[in-house]
């Protein structure tokens, strides 16, 4: 067993993620996690749909009179976008053109962290308003949302960087080119959770 | 051997056509894309031009749906061979996603 025999573009196998068995396990590993975090962020959801406005009486402030587009739609594009980097990534990673791939990869993080900014910003933003985590049922339930999705944001961009320095020597190989798949695959399933967040909390928010 | 994987090589034919092949696949992520654009535009322009709100929620959630079934299907290759096993725990997922959301919206009030 060698993991770090040395392929060219020609031996390359089709399907690199799924090649060896390791791969294929974290291949259905992975996927199951995945479902698993839709449940998570589907009990976040709910919650906030049922807390949505609630808090206590006389409180200042509710979802259309807090929300504004224009940033939000910065943020999507951005995410999305990024979203589409990654899928040139594996484009590369699948041609075995690791450079190309880290290049991508790059762009992608790049990406994430202007989204990671801008939601940091917006949050602030918020709290100057005199918008708090404590300050009704409706901002803990906002907050804990769409933290809990920058959390995640933070999380796939960590787990980025980390791959493409641990990896920046060593090329694509059996040994890490899973690890690059699923990281891209996290990343999607960070923008699909964000597709409900900008649609359900701030554009259902801002028509009320 | 967790790692070991047996690839003959390739001939020139075959490599240019699996190249080809992930060219092809390539472009139509690019569409997968432009097409998640167009529909983010039209969700935010419909809320926008400020329509009746049981007009804009069923369109920008139908519009959601269709967003995320183009990233799960292309972007994360739900539709490709092999995904049978990962799809099944992802649709058991959001099943449970789609109760816990309904329970929440229906069943709790102040």
């Amino acid at each position: 067993m060698d993991l770090n025999k040395k392929y060219t573009p020609q031996t390359w196998p089709d399907h690199p993620e799924t090649a060896t068995l390791e791969g294929k396990n974290k291949f259905v590993g992975f996927w199951l996690l995945l479902a698993a975090e839709t449940v998570t962020f589907a009990s976040l959801f709910a919650t906030y749909l049922a807390l949505k406005d609630k808090g206590p009486s006389g409180m200042e402030f509710t979802a259309s009179g807090l929300f504004e587009l224009p940033l939000v739609f910065a943020m999507t594009m951005i995410l999305l976008t990024s979203s589409l980097t990654s899928v040139y990534a594996m484009y590369h990673m699948k041609n075995h053109n690791f450079k190309a791939m880290q290049a991508w990869l790059g762009i992608t993080v790049l990406l994430g962290l202007v989204f990671l900014g801008l939601e940091i910003y917006e949050f602030n933003h918020y709290v100057h308003l005199g918008f708090g985590y404590t300050n009704s049922a409706f901002s803990s339930a906002f907050y804990t949302l769409v933290g809990t999705h920058g959390a995640h944001v933070l999380f796939g961009l960590s787990w980025f960087i980390a791959l493409m320095l641990r990896n920046a020597k060593r090329g694509l190989n059996m040994y890490n080119a899973p690890k690059f798949y699923l990281a891209a695959l996290y990343w999607h399933f960070i923008d699909v959770v964000w597709v409900f967040i900008f649609t359900v909390v701030y554009l259902m928010g801002v028509i009320g | 051997m967790a790692h070991d994987v047996h690839t003959p090589t390739r001939s020139h034919t075959e490599y240019e056509y699996l190249r080809r092949q992930r060219s092809k696949e390539m472009r139509s992520q690019l569409t997968s894309f432009a097409i998640m654009i167009f529909l983010t535009l039209i969700a935010f322009t419909t809320v926008s031009a400020g329509f009746s709100p049981y007009l804009i929620v069923p369109i920008i959630l139908l519009l959601a749906a269709i967003q995320v079934v183009l990233q799960l299907y292309h972007f994360m290759h739900l539709s490709n061979k092999g995904h049978g096993t990962v799809a099944f725990f992802m649709f058991s997922g959001m099943f449970v996603a789609f109760i816990t959301v309904l329970t929440f919206v229906t069943i709790v009030w102040w």
